[in-house]
Parts: structure tokens; sequence; C-alpha cells
């Protein structure tokens, strides 16, 4: 080990803890803030567990999302998918319980078929995986807009448990999306299909050499990226009570599953990052929700500041990485 | 070594690409135990053959006999089935992953359906110390933290794990030391004697009588010559090269047709050049040789304004020429030619003339006025296209359906409607076939007797040292030596490498 690989690799460690490096800035000004306004009480563990409940839905979706750009590809179609998810499930339930569980089948189902087509789109048909998914979300608004009104359709209580329920003191919801997270780590770093997620976004032509079904994976990955999105609308219905066709949208949960996921440290690319950095990088978005709400910052203000918080760390990662190839 | 059947036959193999026919019915096989060295020029058909082979390409015509059957390979997978393992020219490792991840791509070893880490280590470590510990690399490094010979040697462990029946190797040893080649030439012996069929992909005399069983040279896509022994090296370089190598190279510079300066440089550098000197003269080409990132491509780049210098002094034709634009080098009189033409230099879906007046264009856009440049008609420059030679069914068609060679001259077109001073050729017969190749090296000397200098970067050394009329060879960012023409291959690799081997 002479000194030049030594200098070489010391840049590569510190971007790859950057995304805690961040988060431990967001937790420190977060505290500072709540400290130098006396708001103690915002620093107890309940806090922490209702800044960490508000991002369930983010979550969910960055977790989804997570794979989907680590293959390579992108998903726009997220956000109307879980605005679907939640119509399709609360229209099917309408107010019974009995009919929870084929709802729930039926939403992830819809997910599956969802996440397939866009594999299949942007696979087989070679279409560009921004174009592809932002068409299917184009198709999954324009059924939304002709459907609704035929489906009213509500949750029964017993389904409100997802969001609501608590379980040994912790948030039933909080629960699930640890399960899913753990569950997306130990397939990206313990399976195989996991590695192959990682070749073929590094590079495709060398995982397809190496004997890679490149297609399967990028399919798989996203369907897990759209079952992702799928869980988040029932969630989502489950808290709202009902689903409503914008709700996907108005949270913007295509662009901010793909923020966190690069302030996360998963590069655009594709082939590098990982789940704990998109965990970092939600819990950093519902950090700086806080700070704002806390330092009482308006509500047009704080998108302005959110979007260029996102455009800084985009380019924060772009510099450091340009800085180890040079 | 007369096994009775081969471990890998491939009979009458067709390959086209749009523009042009890379195999035209090149047989080819491989037995148990031996190696078998696979000899051509760049662009002759060698990488698409074995393309074929690994099934990364699909064959048009012709079979793949592999144990005793036919096979038709669809996906490489198909070809790792069937025990053909591929030691790729361009490195096909994963950057950001680690070293052990890389050599089990796509087959990590498993446990209850996890990937155990800690096997897939232990078994890398077994391959790796292949090599022995004369260079040791560890399984756990991530892959851009190595240096690129030993990245060569991970790619060469990730074959070797495979177990394959047939290993080919292209061109192993581009980027390995004298040490590491024997480290590597070692390897080959140890697979030859466990009954491994090798093919071996080189333009390297040296390596082919050192380690080849049988020869066969590909030349233009099909089989020039094929030898059951290991022939002279002469006899394969003719094969290789087709023709005498007389009129294969332009005839040098007479001491006449050496004009003035036209680029001076004293004392030049930046980030990554130091201390440049140097003098390019109209009428001479000059080469310029050196190890891959040397600085060559750095010092056309400087010259050219896009990296440009921040110290030292630079004149072109007498005036001060420190450029910040290639705009400014374009409109001063400088033109290059890039190494890599088709992301580089070429606008793939446009037609031919459009492609030959993309500078013209953009300079007289810059000027202002659409007659700022003599060129700003088409016709004159479908007038220069065919004055060069430029093989297209109609100039206005796409670019990419012609060969590599009608499009190196289509950019020479581009740079010609300029007049320049100046010329960067890089790698200038990259991907074109022999033929082809001797006609963009008498263009060039055409270009030089009519007053134009001309800059050589190649990292093809018979190339330079058959065009060019000076050498200069650089070594990490320096110019350190300077040859005069009929320099020996060998004395330019020593004052590339230097004195120890330098790696990446």
């Amino acid at each position: 080990m002479n000194a030049a690989t030594l200098i070489k690799r010391l840049p590569s460690r510190i971007e790859r803890y950057s995304p805690a490096l961040l988060l431990a800035a967001a937790l420190l000004i977060y505290i500072a803030i709540a400290l130098s306004l006396g708001l103690t009480r915002f620093l107890t563990p309940e806090a922490a567990i209702s800044i960490l409940n508000r991002s369930i839905a983010l979550g969910m979706t960055a977790v989804g999302q997570t794979f989907a750009i680590l293959v390579g590809s992108i998903d726009l179609s997220v956000a109307h998918l879980i605005s679907a998810s939640a119509v399709v499930s609360s229209a099917i339930m309408n107010g019974d319980p009995a009919m929870m569980v084929p709802a729930v089948l039926v939403v992830l189902l819809m997910g599956a078929l969802v996440g397939t087509l866009n594999g299949l789109m942007i696979t087989r048909l070679e279409v560009n995986p921004l174009i592809a998914t932002l068409g299917m979300a184009l198709v999954i608004q324009g059924c939304l807009a002709s459907f609704h009104g035929k489906f009213g359709g509500s949750v029964p209580d017993a389904f409100q448990f997802f969001a609501y329920g608590v379980v040994l003191g912790l948030p039933f919801s909080l629960m699930v999306l640890t399960l899913v997270v753990v569950g997306a780590w130990v397939v990206l770093r313990f399976t195989r299909f996991g590695s192959n997620v990682y070749s073929v976004g590094g590079n495709r032509d060398t995982a397809r050499a190496a004997g890679i079904k490149t297609d399967r994976v990028v399919i798989a990955s996203h369907i897990l990226c759209s079952l992702c999105a799928s869980l988040a609308g029932l969630y989502l219905a489950s808290r709202l009570k009902s689903g409503s066709p914008w709700i996907g949208t108005e949270g913007a949960y295509d662009l901010e599953s793909i923020a966190v996921v690069v302030i996360g440290g998963t590069i655009l690319s594709g082939g590098k990052g990982g789940i704990w950095g998109t965990v970092a990088g939600v819990i950093i978005f519902s950090l700086i929700d806080s700070i704002f709400n806390l330092a009482g910052v308006d509500a047009f203000a704080k998108q302005v500041m959110r979007g260029i918080i996102i455009v800084a760390a985009v380019a924060f990662y772009a510099v450091r990485s340009k800085r180890i190839v040079a | 070594m007369s096994t009775p059947s081969p471990a890998i036959e491939m009979r009458g193999i067709t390959k086209s690409f749009p523009g042009v026919k890379a195999l035209k019915g090149v047989s080819f096989s491989a037995y148990p135990g031996e190696v078998h060295a696979l000899a051509g020029e760049n662009g002759a058909g060698k990488s698409t053959l074995m393309k074929i082979l690994s099934g990364v390409y699909r064959l048009d015509g012709g079979a793949v006999i592999a144990g005793g059957e036919e096979r038709l390979f669809t996906h490489p997978l198909d070809a790792i089935r069937a025990g053909i393992a591929v030691i790729y020219q361009e490195f096909s490792l994963l950057p950001e992953r680690t070293v052990a991840q890389n050599i089990f791509l796509g087959r990590e070893p498993t446990r209850f359906g996890l990937v155990d880490h800690a096997a897939m280590n232990r078994e890398a470590r077994r391959v790796l110390s292949l090599f022995g510990s004369a260079h040791r690399i560890e399984a756990d490094t991530v892959v851009a933290d190595l240096d690129v010979a030993s990245q060569q040697l991970v790619e060469i462990a990730k074959a070797v794990s495979l177990d394959a029946r047939v290993i080919v190797m292209d061109e192993p040893t581009a980027a390995l030391n004298e040490a590491e080649c024997e480290v590597l030439f070692g390897l080959v012996d140890t697979l030859k004697k466990r009954g491994v069929a090798i093919i071996y992909i080189t333009h390297r005399m040296r390596e082919i009588t050192r380690l080849a069983d049988r020869v066969t040279v590909l030349k233009d896509g099909e089989t020039a010559a094929s030898f059951d022994h290991v022939p002279e090296p002469d006899v394969i370089v003719r094969a290789m090269v087709g023709r005498d190598i007389g009129d294969f190279y332009a005839a040098p510079a007479t001491p006449q047709e050496i004009g003035d300066v036209v680029l001076s440089v004293r004392n030049a550098g930046n980030e990554r050049l130091t201390n440049i000197t140097l003098d390019l003269r109209a009428g001479e080409i000059v080469g310029f040789a050196g190890l891959q990132g040397a600085g060559r491509v750095a010092l056309a780049q400087a010259i050219f304004g896009f990296s440009p210098f921040t110290e030292g002094e630079v004149k072109l034709a007498g005036k001060p020429a420190l450029f910040t634009s290639p705009r400014y080098a374009i409109r001063a009189g400088i033109g290059l030619l890039p190494g890599d033409r088709k992301a580089e230099g070429l606008v793939l879906m446009q037609s031919v003339t459009d492609n030959g007046m993309l500078t013209a264009r953009a300079l007289s856009a810059l000027a202002g006025k659409a007659d700022a440049t003599p060129f700003a008609s088409t016709d004159q420059m479908d007038g220069l296209l065919q004055d060069l030679d430029v093989r297209a069914g109609s100039f206005s068609q796409e670019i990419k359906a012609l060969s590599g060679g009608n499009q190196q001259k289509a950019i020479v077109a581009r740079w010609l409607a300029l007049a320049p001073r100046l010329l960067i050729f890089i790698e200038p017969t990259r991907g074109i076939d022999v033929n082809a190749k001797a006609g963009i090296y008498h263009l060039m000397r055409d270009l030089a007797r009519k007053g134009t200098a001309i800059m050589m970067i190649s990292s093809d050394l018979p190339e330079v040292l058959g065009a060019a009329d000076r050498l200069l060879v650089m070594r990490a960012g320096e110019l350190v030596a300077t040859f005069e023409r009929g320099v020996s291959e060998a004395d330019v690799m020593l004052a590339a490498t230097g004195e120890e081997a330098v790696a990446a």
C-alpha cells in the first residue's frame, strides 16, 4: 500500500460517508434551532418518532426508487401509481373490513403490472426510462381521471391501523417501513439479484458479457420500485381514510423520491449507492421540514429552499466524484 | 499437439456492421492444451471474431462448434455455459465494486440463497494467488483504487476463475510491464498444462514466439494466413500488413520539404503537463509516442485550447497562441482530429456533407457572416470530399453508414476547408482497415507536402515509426526523448516506460 493509492483512497472514503455527514449537519442545525428557541419538547424521543413518521410514504417510495436508479433507470410514474393505489384500494374496500385483503392484493398486483410494463418498455422497446415512465404516469393519470367519481369508497376503521396503529409503543407504519428498508438492504447486499442490480447499473455491457440477463434485472428492479409505490399508496389511503386521485402528485413523490435517493449518495447513472444512503436522505428531508417549521419559514420560501438544497446536494456529489477521477 | 477434436471450432464466420463487412468467412479452431495466436492489425476483425465466440455479437453466417456440437450463442451466458471465457481488451470491470465482486460477477457464491461474502473473498484470494506474491491484490479492494496493471490482472483472474475449457485473451499485456507479463506467461503455461485451449490475440511478435503453438493471421476480415507452427516474425508481419512495408507508409519528408516553424512551445505546462518545449515545422509529420496517460492527448488538447496551458509561451507562426478555447485555436489555423471518431468527431445522423461543413459553419457563425470562410457552399465541400476520395453512395447519406476510413477522410475534409497551418491527428487509423490505413498515411503526407505541420499521436508504435519524420516520446506529462526516423521500437518503449515500469 503505497502513499499514492492511499491518497487516492481517502476521498472515496469521505464520499462514502457524506450522506451521514449531511445527516449529522441537518441534525445539528435542528438541535441548535430547537435549543436556541428554547423548544426542548422538540428534542424528545416522541418528537424524533413524529419526524420519522412524517416520511413514511416518501420512505417507502424512495426505497423502490433506489432500485430503479441503482439499476441505471429511473421511475417518474411513482406519484401517479401512489394515487391509483390509494383510490383503487379505498374503492374496493368501500368500508368493508372483509375486503381489506383482496384490496391489498389487487393493489400490489396493479403495482407489479405497472412495474413490469415500465421494465418491458425500457428493455424490449428500448424506450428511454424518463419517457417510458412519464408516459406510464400519463396513462395512469388518464385512467384515474376517467374512473374517478364512479368510485367513491372509503377505508374501514380496521385498515387505519396501518397508519395509526401502535405496537409496543412504536407506530405500526414505521415498523413496516423499517421492514421494507431492511428487506431491501438484504436483497441488495446479500442476494445475487442485488449484485446484479449494481452490475447492470454500473455497466450494462460488462454485466451482459459476464452472463447476466440484464433485461430481467431491469424489469425486476422496476417491479420492486412500483410495488413500493403501491405500498405507499395503501399507507396514504389508510392515513387519509379514503383515496384521492391527487394524493401522489400533491406530495410530489416522484421528484422527492428521486431527490432523497440522490442526496443519499446513489448516483443517477446507476451502479453506486445503497439503501442506507436513501434512508439518510429521507431523514434529512424530514429534518429540513422540521427545521423550517421550527424556524417558522413560510410555505413558499420553504419550497424554494428545498429546491436549492436538492440542487446543491447533487452538485456537491458531482464535484466530488469529478475530483476523484482527476 | 494433435488431440483428436478441437475444444472450439468456428467455420466460415461472417459478420457485417452498417457500412463495414467485419468478417468474411473466417474459420478458426483451438485444441485443448494449445495456444493458438490470433494476429492482425487493428481493425482486422480479431475482436469481432472473439465477440462472436463469446456471444456478445450474433453471427450472420457460419457455425460455432463447441464440445462436438453446433451452438448458437445468443447471449454471453450461452458461451460461458459452453466453457468459453474471455479477457476483454477494453476493461469490463465495474470500478465501484470490489475485486472479489468483479471476479464473481453474476455468479456470486451463495449459501441458503444469500451471497456468501466470506466464501467469495476466500475464493477470490485463491484465484489471485495464481499471480504469486510478486503482485498482491486484496480481494476486498474497490477496483477504482487499483492501478491499471492490477486491473488487468483482475480481469484475467475473472476469466481463470470460470474454469473454462477455452480462454480468449485479447491483447492481455497492453497495460502490463515486463515482470507482470512474465507472470501472465507463466499462467498461460499452467493453463495449457491443464488442457485449456487458449486463444491469444496480439500483434506483438515477441509474445507469439514465446507462447504460441499455432498462428492465424487475420486481415480485413479474412484469414490471411494460418500456420501449424510459429513462423519467423517477418512472415507473420507480411501476412498482417499484406504488402511491402515500403509503400504502406508514404515516403518521408526530404530536408527541402521541411519548412519554417509553425508552432513553437516554450516551457509550457498545466495540471497534467510540465515543461513542454517543442517546435513543429511546416511539411513535417511529428509522431508522439508514449504509454496510455503519458500526456500526449493532454498536450494536443492544450495546444488546441481545450484544456489550455497555464504557463509558458506558445507561438503560432510567430504570434502568441495561448488559446483558451478551441474556437480561437481553429480561427488561428489549428485543426484536431479526435481519437474517438464516433463519440468526438462525427455527428453520426447527419450527412457526409454536413459533417464536412461542421467547423466551417460554426466558424462563419462565429464571424457573423455566411461568407466568412471559403467553404460556405456545399458544392465546394462535395468537391473536396471527391478529391479526398471519400467513398459514399451519396454525400447526402448519413455518415454513420460509411467505413471508418471514409469517415476519417470526411473529418480531414472538414479541416482542409479551413486551410489549417497545423493539424493534430489523434489515433488517426483506429478501427480503420489496413488498406484504408495506407490511404490515411499518404493523405497525411500530401497535407504535409502542401505545407501543413502535422502532429500525429498514436498508440500503434509501428505506425508512428513508419509514418512520422520525427518522434517525440512523452512520459508522465513530460517530453522525455526525441528520435529521428529509423529508431527501433525497443528504444522508444524504453524511453516511454522509463527505467522502472510505470503503471497508470
